[in-house]
């Protein structure tokens, strides 16, 4: 048993920690977030220099061979900074399924394009009406010639219109709520008959929904085995998941940082106002919050690299109950401590509060999560 | 990052598995996961089995039997225990009176006491709360006055618990009422139970069962060569008590157990003709306490890994405190739940036959209020962590 960071996942964190500091400060971050794209092309060629974009893939393709617990370092440092850069959704979810599902040709095309900054990803997969089940795929693909036509809708893809390619769940055969007869699609975003309707989010990221009318692409766009997608969906969301959860704990630890400092700082009633216990109580609780978070985004990063599909299963879900109840309690008393300056703008603590408000639903809400922890049999740690 | 236990460590876990499925008596057992009331023999018995084995007092020095186990060994062993449904060790000799003598104590003292305790040949308790001094304990008002050889105690503790089996107690007392600074005039004394003056009287608790007393203190001699640390310095020795937490603290084993039991119950009780377990809204509120439990066994591990370079532990052990108190609560509060109106069967009044177990349920989510409230209180808790780790 060792919870410390190896040397190099220490310099590493140490980097990140220049970077946000020199590069990605809250006000140079409101640029990026005001400008058309909302995202910025030099912070995503620093990341590629840095061998950020690469870290997880394997060194035959420029990666590093990093494991989730590396990917988490990241994470973490983008939950700190807000970095609204494509990160998760290129290499968190649109590389995985290269690297687990792809083929070699698939792979040698992506992923050393992807670590050299040249290439970003999104996976295109929720519906109207799916929520979160996984399952639900009711956009078809027809077999057609030597390849495939994809008619249908998706729902706020996660930097839709930021991606050069996007993973597509397809309907192949079967009803739409089958767990049998779901396959995955590369598809440029440039391809005939997409359509991108793009959006900001109230985080300041960006999504889109796309609609696909006739889109033909050729069967070596297949990832996997077709109509066996599913599994691999569940595992690499599962991973993105665990990632999500480090982020939230490097928002939360944002929060509470900038929550303390304030309480230190404010005075009322002729004192800082952090020496009335109820705040200070309440602080306590924030950090409880964090610290358990934390526990459970480690116990997730670490598993969801080793362990078999049931337990994978159990952790990350138990992972995402506590950080989603830990980003609503931190979150909501974050701003509530900072009285009615944590709802301003101005303030960073409020663009905070509503990235850790929407990680709480992201690939699903605490709700979901418990009843699938619930169904994947419950706890059995260490015993 | 590696959250398994070492080869070493899983093989340690093991033995001591092993060995508690041997010796832990069936009976103590079925008494502890019963919930049924512990006796000075119960505690005794179960203390002398593991002193016969070395291993009672896992984190003393070898030279007077400790076993020289890591911070996560011990934490194992502890987990198990709880686990397996051994009873409590008294904490309030080898874990509270013994690292103070170890600390602060003559020669003569460790030579006195120590193996007495570790034998379990006296049984100790801890005279601290007084009827004015909960949280604010150095507002303590026992006296002592200092006549030739001996001190002459005088006053009332409380919440004294197993006074009523105890042979000794220590106690703090003040022997300086006129200096300025509460903390200072505070002594740390070691009184024999079977000294004249000395009146246990029972507190009844609402579950029904004796666990604490009120000790009165009548003009009780008490000999100076038991006085631990300099006279008026006791506040030393307290302060360094109360920083003395175990990390086992948040008792993590025991409520896997409980958790266990409760999910067996909650599968034996109906609602609408489906087991409990199966409706939503109570497996929501089960599955949220066992969320929470493994977020705290993986916080108590990195805690545990801090404590590894040495470094004494911290406001951590109260962030411990108030999260396992709080899920210790929650999984009794859900049992008493599960068994919904037969949680109110409490005693037979004839020999009639009677579920026992469900019995003991509403009694025992009555006395784990306690939890919260024991050991400084979870607010004092807070209070601490808001100090010590945050510098509020």
């Amino acid at each position: 048993m060792n919870f410390e960071l190896s040397q190099e996942q220490q310099l590493l964190a140490d980097s990140l920690k220049r970077f946000a500091t020199n590069d990605y400060g809250f006000d140079a971050r409101s640029k990026i977030v005001a400008s058309p794209r909302g995202w910025s092309a030099e912070v995503w060629a620093a990341l590629a220099e840095m061998g950020l974009l690469g870290l997880p893939f394997p060194a035959e393709h420029d990666g590093f061979g990093g494991t989730a617990v590396d990917v988490m370092i990241v994470m973490e440092a983008i939950g700190e900074a807000l970095i609204v850069e494509p990160y998760l959704a290129t290499v968190g979810l649109g590389g995985q399924f290269v690297t687990r599902g792809g083929s070699p040709a698939q792979q040698k095309r992506l992923l050393p394009a992807i670590a050299q900054g040249q290439c970003r990803m999104a996976f295109a997969h929720i519906e109207p009406g799916a929520r979160y089940d996984l399952a639900q795929v009711g956009l078809r693909a027809r077999r057609e010639g030597d390849g495939f036509v994809l008619d249908g809708d998706k729902r706020v893809v996660l930097h839709g219109a930021a991606a050069d390619v996007l993973v597509v769940s397809a309907r192949t055969a079967g009803q739409s709520t089958d767990s049998h007869g779901v396959s995955l699609f590369l598809v440029d975003k440039t391809a005939p008959g997409l359509t991108v309707k793009e959006y900001r989010t109230i985080d300041e990221l960006r999504a889109a929904d796309i609609s696909f009318s006739g889109v033909a692409v050729p069967r070596d766009a297949l990832v996997g085995l077709e109509g066996a997608g599913l599994p691999l969906i569940e595992e690499v969301v599962d991973y993105a998941t665990a990632l999500l959860c480090a982020e939230a704990v490097g928002a939360i630890r944002f929060a509470n940082d900038t929550t303390l400092e304030y309480l230190k700082t404010r005075r009322q009633f002729g004192v800082p106002i952090g020496t009335f216990q109820v705040l200070q109580h309440r602080m306590v609780d924030m950090v409880i919050s964090y610290e358990q978070a934390r526990s459970m985004a480690y116990l997730a990063c670490v598993k969801v690299d080793t362990a078999g599909a049931a337990e994978r299963r159990r952790v990350v879900s138990a992972a995402k109950v506590k950080v989603a109840d830990a980003c609503r309690h931190v979150s909501q008393e974050s701003v509530q401590l900072h009285g009615g300056m944590g709802m301003s703008e101005e303030l960073k603590v409020s663009h905070t509060f509503r990235r850790l408000t929407m990680i709480g639903q992201t690939f699903g809400d605490a709700e979901h999560h418990l009843e699938r922890f619930a169904a994947s049999g419950g706890q059995a740690l260490t015993s | 990052m590696d959250l398994n236990y070492s080869h070493e460590e899983t093989e340690f876990r093991d033995e001591v598995r092993a060995w508690l499925g041997e010796s832990l008596p069936r009976d103590l057992r079925d008494k502890v996961i019963n919930y049924q009331a512990l006796g000075k023999d119960d505690l005794l018995r179960w203390h002398r089995i593991l002193a016969k084995k070395g291993w009672v007092a896992p984190d003393w020095p070898a030279e007077w039997g400790g076993t020289g186990w890591t911070a996560v060994q011990r934490y194992i062993f502890e987990e198990e225990c709880g686990y397996a449904g051994c009873p409590p060790l008294v904490p309030f000799g080898l874990q509270m009176c013994a690292p103070v003598l170890l600390r602060f104590g003559t020669e003569a003292q460790k030579q006195r006491f120590l193996p007495r305790i570790y034998q379990g040949e006296d049984f100790w308790c801890q005279g601290y709360s007084e009827p004015g001094s909960g949280s604010d304990l150095a507002s303590l008002k026992t006296r002592a006055v200092r006549q030739g050889d001996h001190y002459v105690v005088t006053g009332q503790k409380i919440w004294t618990t197993q006074a009523h089996f105890a042979d000794w107690i220590f106690c703090l007392v003040r022997t300086d009422a006129s200096r300025d600074k509460r903390q200072e005039g505070i002594s740390f004394l070691l009184i024999d139970m079977r000294s004249p003056g000395i009146t246990v009287r029972p507190i009844i608790l609402m579950d029904g069962g004796h666990d604490v007393n009120e000790v009165f203190f009548d003009d009780v001699k008490v000999p100076v060569e038991n006085l631990v640390h300099e006279e008026h310095k006791g506040w030393t020795v307290a302060k360094y008590l109360l920083g003395y937490e175990r990390m086992g603290t948040g008792r993590v084993g025991q409520s896997k157990r409980e958790l266990a039991t409760l999910k067996e119950l909650a599968a034996r009780q109906l609602k609408d003709g489906k087991p409990l377990i199966e409706d939503p809204r109570f497996r929501d509120r089960l599955t949220r306490v066992e969320v929470e439990l493994m977020a705290l066994e993986i916080t108590n591990l990195r805690f545990l890994d801090r404590l590894r370079g040495g470094r004494p532990p911290g406001a951590e052990a109260s962030l411990l405190k108030i999260k396992g108190t709080e899920i210790q609560q929650a999984i009794g509060e859900l049992m008493m739940q599960a068994a919904g109106p037969f949680a109110q069967a409490f005693r037979p009044v004839d020999n009639m036959d009677f579920d026992h177990f469900t019995a003991r349920l509403a009694a025992r989510y009555c006395n784990m209020r306690k939890v919260t409230i024991y050991a400084g209180s979870n607010e004092i808790q807070r209070n601490i962590i808001a100090k010590a780790t945050l510098g509020l």
